[in-house]
């Protein structure tokens, strides 16, 4: 295998998980709610997804675990932010602290237990091209996945009826409710998403990126996640862009450090958050680029008249 | 059966007093029933959990030390979230503001008058401060959202202070460890006889001034009309900018000065952890305390519980003190949650009875 070879499969296997929950996330944000538990549906996708493969030896079902961890989550953000209009912001903190918490008393049976990995995929002829192959067809069936989730959700939010009222019920949620659409409804189908998203995430990094459970594994990935969402503007192939290149700044800071240059580590290792912030500023500074897609009623709670 | 909610025409008083009150009750229910499938006797659990913590003068002072660094943090956040400003980065705050104290121990080793004390407590909030900036500043110069960039910047905080201990201000005579040699005399905190030390009396004073500015002053005014009402806010000229950058600076004032504090006292040291998650449990202190600086005093006591309870149920039901943070997360949700019945009556329908609407 190539040195080139090797960064490209590197960096698509840390792009994976942040293309993932930023996925769910900007389903979650065209309809309307902001959900910052992102990071805890993660960290407890995570810990399922990795308990649940050490137990039954099976990583299709950690990751069918790690699928109903952060579902779980979103259902509970759901109930509180779209039943009992609580702040979205506040409650996706609780989610977070909560879903940290929680994972760290559920996985304290877990640390230092050797982990499932989930295989790559092999096709015989196809995976064994030189260069290519392996990028192209040899690849652990998760980031297919993601690019697939990628192709349907553009496809859906932008082709679709379905998408239409979606984006409808984030832009006016008042217009939207007189026109006859479930406002709560389609909100909660959308945060139940992005939870199973922000799960499925996680539970890539317990399953495939590092086959092992650590406390807070996800080291702040849920909430760059977020901010890929606004990073790409709320569009979701640029999600995808975003997500490949902060997956390449991952990769750089450890190569770097692996050439030996006398940077220390943990310069390195800001970088990804250093990045976040420019790329937000970046973004943000420009007004054109935000104003068109920013879904007009993000974080608004939604109370039908009566 | 469905959930209804019906908005009150005024706020229940009421509830705003006892919103808080029913989530801790659910809390310790949720607490029960946690315990109970851990194997163990609820009642006794949540007694030697919550009510043990408070029956000896130890850890009675432990309580008040523990309170202290989360009402400092707490009553800053309180003032941002009711002026809607999004401070969730208060942990690198007071990560930055204990490495700017901890400059004078470190490099000055041998300046010991209360002048050192002095100005490792003035360094711990510029520290605090400028951190905070950071934010603010990107905030009003560029309208990046504060939420991801004060957050980034925990991270950011804990990877210096991380390369400070292991690489220059690693203790020489340290047997290679990753921690700073430890402070002496004046650069730590006066105690009161046991553990208790001059950050809780200066957490009190603040409590009480910050009380005085929310209640009494233009400014609190301003805090409170720029976070409930906006645009009545701009009609009155109050600036949304200046109440960003003056919340965060406020804010990281106290978070450095409580990141200060705890390496002046219990910690003694600069070390890769110098903080069990702080910065985010007041956050949880923040919104029990209903966002008011007295409230908050009351709320970190509690919160002071919980780490405490924590390490008490460890050694004695012998269960994970990571339970500590798991009812801190219920905690919250259970507030929030109880927070509408301030604005909302909540009813139940049984079936969905024709109702008609005024002109169908």
């Amino acid at each position: 295998m190539s040195g080139l070879e090797a960064v490209i499969l590197t960096i698509i296997t840390a792009a994976t998980p942040l293309l993932l929950a930023a996925l769910g996330e900007l389903v979650s944000e065209r309809s309307g709610v902001l959900n910052l538990g992102v990071e805890g549906m993660m960290v407890m996708g995570a810990v399922c997804g990795f308990g649940a493969a050490f137990v039954t030896g099976s990583p299709l079902l950690g990751a069918l675990a790690a699928i109903g961890a952060g579902m779980g989550l979103a259902l509970l953000f759901a109930v509180l932010t779209l039943t009992l209009v609580a702040n979205q912001v506040a409650t996706g903190l609780a989610l977070t602290l909560l879903g940290l918490g929680l994972s760290g008393l559920i996985g304290e049976a877990f640390v230092g237990q050797p982990g499932v990995k989930l295989g790559r995929v092999s096709i015989p002829g196809l995976t064994d091209i030189p260069f290519i192959g392996r990028i192209l067809f040899g690849q652990d069936p998760l980031v297919y996945v993601s690019l697939a989730l990628t192709g349907a959700v553009a496809y859906v939010l932008f082709r679709t009826r379905l998408g239409l009222t979606i984006r409808a019920v984030g832009d006016n949620h008042q217009s939207a409710h007189s026109l006859g659409y479930q406002v709560i409804a389609t909100r909660y189908a959308c945060v139940l998403f992005g939870g199973a998203c922000a799960g499925l995430a996680g539970g890539y990094l317990s399953l495939a990126y590092t086959p092992q459970w650590i406390e807070n594994m996800t080291a702040g990935r849920g909430w760059i996640a977020i901010a890929l969402v606004v990073f790409a503007t709320w569009l979701p192939l640029r999600v995808a862009l975003g997500a490949y290149l902060f997956g390449a700044v991952t990769i750089f800071g450890f190569y770097v450090q692996a050439m030996g240059i006398g940077i220390p580590s943990q310069f390195l290792s800001s970088l990804p958050y250093l990045v976040t912030i420019a790329a937000l500023v970046v973004i943000s500074g420009s007004r054109m680029l935000t104003r068109v897609n920013t879904p007009a009623c993000l974080g608004q709670s939604f109370v039908p008249e009566r | 059966m469905r959930l209804v909610l019906e908005r009150r025409s005024e706020h229940s008083q009421a509830m705003a007093v006892l919103s808080p009150v029913i989530a801790i009750g659910l809390t310790l229910l949720a607490g029960a029933i946690i315990f109970a499938m851990l194997g163990l006797d609820p009642l006794y659990a949540l007694y030697i959990y919550f009510i043990d913590p408070l029956t000896s003068l130890w850890s009675l002072e432990q309580l008040v030390v523990k309170a202290t660094p989360l009402i400092l943090i707490g009553v800053g956040l309180a003032i941002c979230f009711t002026a809607n400003v999004w401070n969730i980065g208060a942990e690198g705050q007071l990560t930055m503001g204990a490495i700017f104290a901890s400059a004078i121990p470190i490099l000055l080793p041998a300046w010991q008058s209360p002048l050192a004390l002095g100005s490792m407590i003035a360094l711990g909030c510029l520290g605090g401060m400028i951190w905070a900036f950071i934010p603010a500043i990107l905030k009003t110069r560029f309208g990046a959202s504060e939420i991801l960039t004060s957050l980034m910047l925990v991270y950011v905080a804990q990877l210096f202070l991380d390369w400070l201990v292991r690489g220059p201000w690693r203790d020489p005579m340290g047997f290679n460890f990753p921690q700073s040699a430890t402070f002496q005399g004046w650069h730590l905190m006066p105690t009161f006889g046991g553990t208790v030390h001059l950050g809780s009396i200066l957490a009190v004073v603040i409590v009480l001034v910050l009380a005085v500015m929310v209640g009494r002053t233009l400014t609190g005014f301003e805090v409170k009309v720029l976070g409930n009402a906006p645009r009545a806010g701009r009609f009155a000229g109050f600036s949304r900018s200046r109440m960003v950058i003056l919340c965060f600076l406020l804010s990281g004032a106290l978070a450095g000065l409580a990141g200060m504090a705890e390496v002046a006292s219990t910690v003694g040291q600069l070390q890769p952890t110098i903080s069990p998650g702080y910065g985010f449990t007041a956050i949880i202190v923040a919104f029990l305390g209903r966002l008011n600086p007295v409230g908050v005093l009351l709320a970190g006591f509690l919160l002071a519980i919980s780490y405490l309870g924590g390490e008490g149920a460890q050694v004695t039901l012998g269960i994970s003190d990571k339970i500590a943070r798991v009812f801190q997360g219920i905690l919250l949700f259970f507030v929030l949650a109880c927070d509408t019945l301030i604005l909302y009556r909540v009813r139940f329908e049984t079936a969905r009875a024709p109702r008609l609407a005024p002109g169908e």
